[in-house]
């Protein structure tokens, strides 16, 4: 046991730092689907924004990530904002309509973005104090994806602190559970859905920021991360930030441990997976009991 | 929804109008391969194709109301079983059209219970699931498919016994364009059957059709059996006219731009869907061509205009047209040509 531990050890810390890093992108999806039944479909495209970001502006200095992180920031508050009100005259139209502006708002960001970076994979250097591997049980790790398992980390229980313990947590959690409800003991729920979709974009592109040592941002990269993230919340549960971070922690496992224990089943694991929990469970492993 | 509603009653109330439409569209269509290079007829015979596939997954999203992202697997099942019978067994049209859709039946049924076991974004995200799973099967299968090469050397398809092969471009359109009309007769007779009532019944309320004695996911089945049997016509016709099938014509892509192509044609419209795909391949293949490669911003932008401007849909009826010009009191959506 301890031998097969060993073995994969860094396989299973590597699917941490995935896993966290999927969160980041899927709690801002799942909760803006859970409240405003919007199925955002450029949310990957903030990812590569803040990657794109990080890129253009870490120097390898501590500076130039700080730097990175607050324009990153700034950048998610934009998208953020601009997607809530493009999707908002859609208010009750369905999700295929939704679904359409999202990814034709996808589409022509990612053309966009594609003429200023061009069509490389653009990888990206971490703060040069934090570019080395340090030895982990006596495996050679970098100490980036360390550092970046305790910032999202971090991250992750303040969201999760914040949305299932705060007043504002509570307000948001109820507003997905009964929207109308809500309006009605005279909460202006439309402040609350733009605060939550701009939360959401600000953790996706500061995901993008801190991660583009690891999912280096290129072209497609922008489709990958949503279609992981999207995997995510369906297996998570929709609108829950529980059920995400239970998704992103298994599907990062799935990802990386999964794929070194069965190479040859590797490309079927992702789906196959999210196949098997929506058999099984098609409301996802944590989910409000709504439809 | 009142879409097809509306058409239906305007079809009723003005049978004339409606048979002079159809009169002009065949025209028009018969007229393709005489007005235009090998080229625009190629982009046509492919759109033609989408078409079908666009019909199959509209049966599910625009009629049955389960949205959709798996159509292309049986695309897939459909265009490597009709390039396997033309390379193996028979060169005829028929056979393989036969063969393929058979194929597609099969795969639907094994698939379909899984499927249809969610509603909604959950059917969304298992045909999603169903799709990349064939998507990846399809390049890993190389005994099978040949695969992430692709499958080449698939034989001109025959229409008649003894005849000779199709290679010209315009006698493949012809090909394609017969079959496309004659799945389009199915599937208007489908919808006009009792069986087609109820999948729309089963969109608009099926807690209701299920207390009033109705076995839903029967119904549910048999849409999705009859949508993979379509989608796998169609990717026969799609081995026939490309003569190449690789697995990245049942990617992600692929089904994507067929829901797309339904939802900018007007989701429940057999017509819009059509006129949907035609729309997009043209986008993706002809302008994003002549804008040197910039089709995805095309598409895109294609996709933003008819959420906003077109709220059903190209299809949508006539009050949002006269709201887009507002002094062509005569504008008739029947008359937009995609081109």
């Amino acid at each position: 046991m301890t031998g097969w531990l060993d073995a994969h050890l860094v396989s299973m810390v590597d699917g941490v730092a995935y896993g966290l890093l999927l969160f980041t992108l899927a709690v801002g999806l799942s909760l803006v689907f859970g409240m405003m039944d919007v199925l955002n479909l450029a949310h990957g495209t903030l990812y590569l924004a803040g990657a794109y970001t990080a890129y253009a502006l870490s120097d390898g200095s501590w500076l130039g990530l700080l730097v990175a992180l607050l324009v990153g920031l700034l950048v998610g508050l934009a998208g953020g904002g601009l997607l809530a009100a493009a999707v908002a005259p859609l208010q009750g139209r369905g999700h295929l309509d939704q679904a359409a502006l999202t990814l034709g708002i996808a589409l022509i960001a990612a053309e966009v973005m594609a003429m200023f970076f061009g069509a490389e994979v653009l990888p990206t250097a971490p703060p040069g104090s934090l570019a080395r591997s340090v030895s982990v049980l006596d495996h050679s790790y970098p100490l980036y994806r360390l550092v970046f398992i305790a910032v999202a980390g971090v991250l992750a229980v303040l969201v999760y602190l914040a949305f299932e313990r705060s007043s504002v947590g509570a307000l948001v959690r109820a507003t997905v559970a009964d929207r109308d409800m809500v309006r009605a003991m005279g909460v202006d729920t439309r402040k609350v859905l733009f605060g939550v979709f701009a939360f959401g974009a600000v953790l996706a592109t500061v995901g993008g920021v801190l991660g583009a040592p690891i999912i280096a941002p290129g072209p497609g990269i922008d489709d990958r991360v949503l279609v992981l993230s999207l995997v995510v919340i369906v297996i998570g549960g929709l609108g829950s930030v529980r059920g995400a971070l239970l998704g992103a922690l298994l599907i990062g496992q799935v990802q990386t441990l999964g794929v070194a224990l069965t190479p040859a089943f590797a490309p079927f694991l992702l789906f196959g997976a999210m196949l098997l929990v929506l058999v099984l469970r098609p409301q996802g492993l944590s989910s409000l009991g709504r439809a | 929804m009142s879409t097809d509603a509306g058409l239906r009653s305007r079809g009723r109330r003005l049978p004339l109008r409606t048979a002079v439409l159809v009169a002009v569209v065949t025209v028009l269509l018969l007229l393709v391969p005489w007005v235009f290079g090998a080229f625009t007829v190629m982009t046509f015979t492919r759109a033609l194709v989408f078409a079908v596939l666009a019909m199959s997954v509209n049966l599910l999203t625009g009629v049955a109301g389960m949205p959709t992202l798996g159509q292309a697997a049986y695309f897939g099942v459909g265009a490597y079983t009709g390039a396997l019978v033309g390379i193996h067994w028979s060169e005829l049209g028929v056979v393989q059209l036969a063969l393929a859709t058979l194929a597609g039946v099969v795969a639907a049924v094994l698939t379909g219970p899984l499927a249809i076991r969610g509603r909604g974004v959950a059917f969304l995200m298992i045909t999603l699931a169903i799709g990349e799973i064939g998507y990846t099967a399809a390049g890993r299968l190389d005994s099978v498919t040949g695969g992430t090469d692709g499958m080449s050397g698939i034989p001109p398809v025959v229409v008649t016994p003894g005849g000779s092969g199709l290679v010209n471009e315009g006698l493949i359109y012809y090909y394609v364009l017969v079959v496309a009309a004659v799945s389009y007769a199915a599937v208007a007779v489908l919808l006009r059957s009792p069986f087609g009532l109820t999948l729309r019944g089963l969109r608009d309320n099926e807690s209701r059709l299920r207390s009033v004695g109705y076995r839903t996911d029967s119904y549910a089945l048999a849409a999705y059996v009859y949508a993979g049997g379509l989608a796998a016509l169609a990717g026969s016709l799609w081995a026939s006219s490309q003569r190449f099938v690789a697995p990245g014509d049942l990617g992600f892509e692929i089904s994507a731009l067929a829901l797309l192509a339904v939802i900018v044609g007007g989701v429940g419209s057999m017509w819009g869907a059509c006129l949907g795909a035609l729309l997009v391949v043209f986008t993706r293949d002809y302008l994003g061509q002549q804008l040197s490669g910039h089709a995805p911003l095309l598409l895109g932008i294609l996709f933003v205009l008819t959420v906003y401007l077109l709220p059903q849909g190209v299809a949508g009826g006539r009050a949002q047209w006269r709201r887009l010009f507002p002094k062509d009191h005569g504008g008739d959506p029947g008359t937009v040509t995609p081109t």
